[in-house]
């Protein structure tokens, strides 16, 4: 029964694993529970900064109870996550929002694709999607610094892009998918919204299912403050009006739902 | 026997915490994580006559010790409100306070008068938003207009009204007065204070609205010099808030004058605050000997 709750954690490993990103396993008894495209709230110790920072699961481990995280150092809170040893408290609010549609891989042509930081939510989604037809994985970075490539290599046949051209196609996800002729059905992707944009576009002009994962300044993650609102196509059943919190509602939405 | 029962206008509470407006949706959020038998009061979301829109994003950003939103109200309408949100509360053995929002006089008057038959305790009239254009905050910086538009709600509610003060003015205590005056049968305060940030990567404003509400443990002093001030100057009742975070703070502003507390923006970074500032009262009343919590009201 899954079950929202805030606990402190413990830090089981944390490293670096590209510049300004880090990878973090932490203990925490809402891990089981966890699905492929939901994401935790994370609280700093810092007590100037109140509101957690919403970070997207990366990797599940039901059998030690374990989450990962990987997550880029945008600010103090993160910078303060970073620190964390072994052994060290994280408080965290979990599992929250919904996650990725996975019955809609089944049989399926499916397209992964992550930018920058969007790609961590790809691993766990790689690794439970069931009978898919073919899993292509399409990643996008800065350069070549590929974090998380070669887990994701595991669970599909990986594709790269990066911005300067120093692995893969030079571009974007985008790019890569008309360089390397690639053809599917279905989409999942979390990236920057410049790249939400374009697969929503792609998805419309080649009739392919797309699911998208957003990102909002949040504050209370539970669907109660009304801060992470996107624009939807139809009245929100919730809101009685055009607008659905990312945080309970999503973050994944039908890319045709959502007025992005 | 410890005794947290408070009385506000008529309506007995079994202990003075509450929420504060618009940080705890209509509690179905949060009844995952607190035990809303345990409140003295669900203080809900605004809610107008129609749906609201709200703001465009982002609506909230964090800033040292607070935060600062522009939800800008956005709510599902007074139908859908009386439909879902009542029955649901209704569940629970607390109070019902229900904040009303409005653009013009005509729009808190059709609210009000469509809870006249509903089972909610109290009516908090939110003429302080300082996120909407609309949204009250012209009612609530004049005494005059304050005056004016609690009369006429006051004319038309069945239930008890509290009329939420907006701290940015000149001076609370003229506020205060003209709700008094006007027959409110009592006040919250503060809501939140005007302030703004800005991106400096971007050279923008962090919020779409540009201005925001602040509220927080930054806000917390001014709440408590507010509500003291207020106390000297009005008799009627006091629902104090502003940066509660825990049992200590919550004793703070009923030492000033409250006869309740609202916990608001640190709902989001504790969603237990509630429930744990009801434990820390009775502690408190257990370390001290304090048989009857309202004796402590206002004695500072």
């Amino acid at each position: 029964m899954e079950h929202k709750k805030k606990e402190a954690a413990v830090v089981y490993r944390q490293q670096q694993i590209a510049a300004g990103i880090f990878d973090m396993w932490i203990e925490t008894s809402i891990a089981p529970q966890a699905k492929p495209g939901q994401f935790i709230s994370v609280y700093t110790q810092d007590k100037s900064a109140l509101l957690p920072r919403p970070i997207s699961i990366c990797e599940v481990d039901r059998k030690n109870s374990r989450l990962r995280i990987v997550y880029r150092v945008a600010g103090k809170g993160t910078a303060e996550f970073a620190g964390y040893k072994p052994g060290q408290r994280v408080d965290v609010l979990g599992t929250l929002g919904n996650g990725f549609p996975l019955e809609k891989a089944k049989g399926k042509k499916v397209f992964l694709m992550g930018g920058g930081i969007g790609i961590p939510p790809m691993l766990e989604l790689a690794k439970e999607i069931e009978g898919a037809a073919s899993v292509d994985i399409i990643v996008g970075y800065r350069n070549n610094e590929l974090f998380l490539s070669e887990d994701l290599a595991k669970y599909g046949q990986v594709h790269v892009a990066t911005e300067d051209g120093s692995a893969g196609t030079k571009g974007n996800v985008m790019n890569a998918i008309a360089s390397e002729g690639l053809e599917g059905d279905v989409i999942f992707a979390c990236g920057p919204m410049p790249m939400l944009r374009a697969i929503k576009q792609y998805a419309a002009d080649k009739g392919m299912e797309a699911y998208i994962s957003l990102e909002e300044r949040m504050a209370c993650g539970v669907g109660a403050c009304l801060g992470c609102v996107v624009k939807t196509k139809e009245v929100d059943h919730h809101s009685h009006v055009n607008n659905a919190r990312i945080c309970t509602d999503g973050p994944v939405y039908a890319a045709e739902d959502v007025e992005i | 026997m410890l005794n947290t029962k408070i009385n506000i206008a008529g309506v007995e509470f079994k202990n003075p915490v509450m929420t504060a407006s618009g940080t705890f949706g209509s509690g179905m959020e949060y009844s995952e994580f607190v035990d809303l038998n345990t409140l003295g009061a669900v203080v809900t979301k605004g809610v107008a006559n129609v749906p609201w829109e709200g703001n465009p994003t982002p609506r909230v950003q964090e800033t040292y010790g607070g935060m600062l939103n522009a939800i800008g109200l956005q709510n599902p309408g007074i139908d859908v409100f009386i439909e879902r949100d009542i029955p649901f509360l209704k569940q629970y053995d607390t109070k019902i306070i229900v904040n009303v929002c409005g653009r013009s006089a005509a729009d808190y008057v059709e609210v009000v008068e469509k809870l006249a038959d509903q089972p909610v305790d109290m009516l908090e009239i939110n003429v302080s938003c300082p996120n909407v254009k609309h949204g009250g905050i012209a009612f609530g910086q004049d005494p005059k207009c304050l005056f004016d538009i609690t009369k006429e709600i006051k004319a038309k509610a069945k239930q008890p009204i509290i009329m939420k003060l907006s701290p940015n003015v000149t001076d609370i205590t003229e506020m205060a007065k003209a709700a008094e005056a006007a027959g409110s049968d009592a006040i919250s305060l503060i809501n939140t204070i005007t302030g703004m940030k800005i991106d400096i990567h971007k050279r923008t404003f962090a919020l779409a609205n540009k201005t925001g509400g602040l509220s927080g443990p930054a806000i917390k002093p001014i709440a408590v010099r507010m509500v003291y001030q207020a106390a000297h100057a009005v008799k009627i009742p006091i629902i104090g808030m502003g940066g509660i975070a825990n049992a200590e703070d919550a004793i703070e502003f009923m030492l000033a004058g409250a006869s309740g507390v609202a916990v608001g923006a640190m709902n989001f970074v504790n969603p237990y605050t509630t429930a744990e500032v009801v434990k820390g009262i009775e502690a408190y009343m257990e370390q001290y000997g304090i048989e009857n919590l309202r004796d402590i009201i206002g004695t500072v």
